[in-house]
């Protein structure tokens, strides 16, 4: 079932690459059925950005995640280089949980 | 990559330099340096799947075959909160539907024998395209294309391959706080683009809408549903483009109200 998973999106991934080299003379985009398109893709990760980081199948992850997330917002939007930046917010999470915060 | 090319940018960004033969050191080093970086966030995805619990094949091939990161990892996000193959695919695919757009924009880059519009299309990237985007003489649209497409491919695939075993080492993945680490790097990638205002907005609505749906929905499905965040700019774009013409009527249609 994952191997048909991959492989479909894998395909239809193609399909949406090769259409514009493929149609490049003929078809024309409008502007901004573009502007949407381009406009998704932020929506759709930050919503699973968001759920990642709050949920739990369909509840609450607990404190110790959000924390670290939020550790790792923080030292982000102060352009800490991106390794820096993930490792903290695990390793936040990571002692939260040592000290018994779910 | 990702979909957080500021498209609008790399459009109007064009490279005057007057060295056509090949590429200036300018854009060699930018590529090296996107390579670079998205090395380590491919490490991380690898690693985030099989420390999460996929087998290790699976960031491998998709890494090979899907070959774009924003998919990539909202498919094994919606997989590993206990989402449906079904639920992974059309959220991977709808994050894809920008490579349409992109496609179209360096169409005339993949132009010639039709093997290599088949397997240059594969390396068609946020990345690729935005290198493509900022030469203006032909040839040097094609150079930094391929240039990019083939080292991002190379760096994008080997790093996979190295955070997959590094991934599968780990052991009890909740006591090092690794489910922190997805969000983390989801974020840190996102906050350029979030910048934008109209960006911003359209993202918060659509993220309190996916969350407000987590309690009731099958998972992977509230993702989907922030797209209704894409709404208000919908709307106002079909406005505006109803508003245009009738905008040459406005003497016509406001006539003067006579005075009793």
């Amino acid at each position: 079932m994952l191997l048909y998973a991959v492989l479909a999106l894998a395909a239809c991934t193609y399909a949406l690459r090769l259409a514009g080299p493929a149609f490049h003379h003929r078809l024309r985009l409008p502007e901004h059925l573009r502007d949407l398109l381009g406009l998704a893709a932020p929506v759709l990760l930050v919503a699973l950005l968001a759920t990642a980081a709050l949920t739990a199948g369909h509840g609450f992850a607990g404190w110790a995640r959000p924390a670290g997330v939020a550790v790792g917002a923080v030292l982000a939007v102060r352009r800490l280089p991106f390794p820096v930046v993930v490792v903290a917010a695990a390793a936040t999470t990571a002692l939260l949980r040592l000290s018994g915060v779910a | 990559m990702f979909g957080l090319t500021n498209a609008r940018r790399a459009f109007t960004v064009v490279d005057m330099s007057s060295s056509w033969r090949t590429l200036d050191r300018g854009t060699l080093h930018d590529i090296a340096l996107v390579c670079l970086a998205d090395a380590v966030v491919g490490a991380s995805f690898g690693a985030i799947s099989v420390s999460g619990g996929l087998p290790a094949w699976v960031p491998v091939a998709m890494s090979v075959l899907v070959f774009a990161g924003g998919a990539q990892f909202a498919a094994v996000g919606v997989l590993l909160a206990g989402g449906g193959p079904l639920a992974a695919v059309v959220t991977g695919l709808v994050l894809n539907t920008r490579l349409l757009p992109l496609g179209f924009a360096v169409g005339d880059v993949l132009q010639g024998s039709r093997w290599r519009r088949l397997l240059g299309a594969q390396l068609l990237t946020d990345e690729s395209a935005a290198f493509a985007l900022r030469h203006r003489d032909p040839r040097r649209r094609r150079a930094a294309f391929w240039l990019c497409g083939l080292a991002l491919f190379a760096c994008w695939n080997l790093s996979v391959v190295l955070g997959a075993l590094a991934g599968g080492a780990i052991g009890d993945t909740a006591a090092l706080g690794l489910d922190a680490a997805f969000p983390t790097v989801l974020l840190a990638l996102l906050l350029p683009a979030l910048g934008d205002r109209r960006t911003r907005d359209a993202a918060l609505l659509g993220a309190a809408a996916a969350l407000a749906a987590t309690p009731f929905l099958p998972a992977g499905v509230p993702v989907l549903l922030a797209l209704v965040g894409l709404l208000p700019a919908a709307v106002r774009a079909a406005t505006r483009d109803a508003a245009t013409p009738a905008a040459d009527l406005t003497p016509a249609a406001h006539p003067v109200k006579e005075a009793h």
